[in-house]
């Protein structure tokens, strides 16, 4: 299959699906961060994580449309604006669902799947009922358009490289966020050991609380992100949510840095073979490859050292 | 329990009863037959449900990928029916004759190897019980061998399902693509599309659910039973008592997975058409919810579990299909936070200590003592 192309066009068109591959890459890693830290963090499965997501988007939708309607001198800015909404809306919404429904299925794994499908379902109408079952899009700002010239086969959008560099931001604050902050040490603290930590003074429920909050929260995010490179349709969450599952796991569930590496793997995998097969057969040979890995490693590229 | 005894108690004997009565002879007197084949279909899903009771709800393995095998035999009969109704007199219109319609309108000149085999039925009865058992198989022993279990399989068995059915979509000019394989006419020359063939495979449905029951109360009541419940409550205490874990696990997951495929079979005959709609997350997932709300921990209540999901969709998505969405939702939380045995749990604790008192006392009273809840104590 690479016959047909001399070498340079080859470097060309490996460049250009890789970059691709970055964008595919960077919404994977904003959707996945926030479910490893729902799932591997507390063990909760969250099968509505697809829908958090699309509120941040119809959040960015709305705040697109305000902006254009009554503030037409800040719409520049507006995606800033409207990205802290999302993060508002979803980590809200998060907290409440913590308090209403997953709180009481901690113990119940298998049941909390179940129950954010249910919740999933429901939002999903919710959406159908409120925006209508078409896919809506943003309008975006005129700094967000257009492309740079690499070279005369390589362009590179401008959005594109926002959502890269936004994830980016969002990684590494996520990284501080866990791993420096006194939350995420307390977080931590949580999953190793609930007791103890109990024990030693932790709110435990707030910190389960507050954990769930800030996955939605991140949810939301890659809502809005989402929205720059896609239009949003009701149904839109859910076609990313097998992809986001199979990647937690793939990584390790307990590690971020091996969510961001398979994040990374898959959707280059996906994205390389998209440009010399069917995008279905792409999608099914990196899928299949991945639980084919994982029949053979159950624990994932980055893994504690534990015996089970 | 003792192991001279028969492995069908009178409760069971009952519920038995009750479930053939309701299926042979009360359903049938009482709808018409555009009704009773929609049944029908819905006991083709009850073949999945009783698959996770044992699955799910006595081994303790949650599967989201039913839908896999429900397709594989629906598909399985699925191209047998096809291949019968596309004979070269009948296809004469196509620029190749006497290959599936849907091939030959995506320029497929010659049916592919995997379909070849599908011409014999026998073939094709086999394919459904040894393909589903064969994937179940793989499966089953790459995950439960290295001791995954849980909400990993869970997920797994999702991508499974995910992954099947773009395959499916994607390769059109060997499935069907995203409409199925449709166009289903006869089985062996009988035309399954008149109301007679209708009524007919209505009882050899019915028929067969009833006999998947008793197969089932067999495996329960065996020592397999009873270990697979051991398992799903304390794993390591079987493993240490020298058992081997992963074995007790493949096979129910094997034997819901046949289960799954006869539904799927059963499916495309009454139905007449299969589609990657009945296998994806969606549908799958879905069918864990009758499971569910039938009480995972009985087989009975699966099948009433999975009518009444099925009538309430039906009616709701007649009336108002935008309530049918929230309805189905709120049903997944209720199910788990507010019932989670389901409708065979308020059974048990309601009902049937009655029952088993009257059992107990007299067999020749005309009517069970259904509601009685002071009995109960």
């Amino acid at each position: 299959m690479f016959a047909d192309y001399t070498w340079t066009e080859l470097g060309s068109i490996f460049a250009m699906q890789g970059f691709a591959g970055l964008i595919l890459f960077s919404v994977f890693v904003l959707m996945a961060l926030g479910l490893a830290i729902i799932f591997g963090q507390m063990g909760v499965i969250n099968m509505a994580h697809g829908e958090f997501m699309i509120l941040g988007a119809y959040v960015t939708y709305l705040c697109s449309n305000f902006f254009q309607a009554f503030l037409p001198g800040l719409f520049s800015i507006y995606f800033f604006i409207a990205m802290a909404l999302a993060f508002v809306a979803a980590g809200a919404l998060g907290a409440f669902v913590e308090w209403a429904l997953i709180r009481h299925l901690y113990k119940r794994p298998l049941d909390t799947l179940l129950a954010t499908w249910g919740l999933s379902l429901i939002m999903q109408q919710a959406y159908r009922s409120i925006f209508g079952a078409r896919e809506v899009g943003v309008t975006l700002p005129d700094w967000l358009l257009g492309s740079i010239a690499l070279t005369d086969i390589i362009e590179i959008p401008i959005n594109g490289l926002f959502v890269m560099a936004l994830t980016l931001v969002i990684a590494v604050g996520v990284y501080f966020l866990m791993f420096k902050s006194r939350m995420g040490m307390q977080t931590r603290a949580v999953v190793q050991n609930r007791v103890m930590a109990g024990a030693v003074g932790i709110n435990t429920e707030w910190v389960d609380r507050k954990t769930y909050a800030l996955g939605c929260g991140i949810a939301g995010i890659a809502g809005s992100a989402f929205t720059m490179i896609g239009s949003t349709g009701p149904t839109a969450g859910q076609l990313y949510i097998v992809d986001t599952f199979l990647i937690v796991v793939f990584g390790g569930a307990a590690s971020l840095l091996g969510t961001i590496a398979s994040s990374f793997a898959i959707s280059q995998a996906q994205s390389t073979m998209e440009f010399f097969l069917s995008g279905s057969m792409a999608k099914v040979l990196t899928l299949l490859t991945v639980v084919g890995i994982l029949m053979l490693r159950p624990e994932g590229l980055f893994s504690h050292k534990i015996r089970r | 329990m003792t192991n001279g005894k028969f492995f069908l108690g009178r409760q069971e004997l009952l519920g038995l009863a009750i479930l053939a009565a309701l299926i042979f002879i009360v359903l049938p007197a009482s709808i018409d037959i555009f009704r009773l084949n929609l049944i029908g279909k819905y006991l083709t899903y009850a073949f999945v449900a009783i698959g996770l009771v044992l699955c799910w709800g006595m081994g303790g393995i949650l599967s989201l990928g039913q839908g896999v095998f429900f397709g594989i035999g629906g598909y399985c009969m699925a191209m047998f029916l096809k291949l019968e109704s596309s004979t070269p007199e009948a296809t004469k219109i196509q620029s190749t004759p006497g290959i599936p319609d849907f091939m030959d309108w995506n320029q497929i000149t010659e049916l592919p190897w995997f379909w070849v085999p599908f011409n014999s039925l026998a073939f094709t009865l086999i394919a459904i019980f040894v393909l589903p058992a064969f994937f179940a198989f793989i499966i089953g022993a790459a995950m439960f061998k290295r001791r995954v279990g849980g909400v990993y399989f869970a997920i797994i068995t999702q991508a499974i399902a995910a992954i099947l059915t773009i395959l499916i979509i994607g390769q059109q000019g060997y499935t069907g693509g995203v409409n199925g394989i449709t166009d289903l006419r006869t089985l062996l020359g009988w035309d399954i599309r008149t109301d007679s063939a209708k009524y007919v495979l209505y009882f050899l449905n019915g028929a067969l659910l009833i006999g998947v029951l008793i197969a089932c109360q067999f495996v329960l009541k065996s020592k397999l039973g009873r270990l697979l419940v051991a398992v799903r409550d304390k794993e390591d205490r079987v493993r240490f008592s020298g058992y081997d874990v992963a074995n007790f696990k493949i096979f129910v997951f094997c034997f819901a997975a046949v289960l799954s495929a006869i539904g799927g079979a059963m499916f495309t005959l009454q139905v007449g058409f299969m589609s990657p709609s009945f296998v994806g997350i969606v549908p799958s997932i879905e069918m864990v919810i009758y499971c569910a709300v039938g009480g995972r921990l009985s087989i009975f209540g699966a099948v009433y579990g999975t009518l009444l999901v099925n009538w309430a969709k039906t009616t709701f998505s007649e009336t108002f299909p935008e309530l049918w969405l929230f309805g189905l939702g709120a049903l997944f939380i209720a199910v788990v936070l507010v019932f989670p045995n389901g409708l065979s749990g308020l059974y048990r604790t309601n009902v049937a200590p009655a029952v088993d008192r009257w059992l107990g006392r007299s067999s020749t009273s005309a009517k069970p003592p259904l509601e009685d809840p002071q009995a109960a104590e």
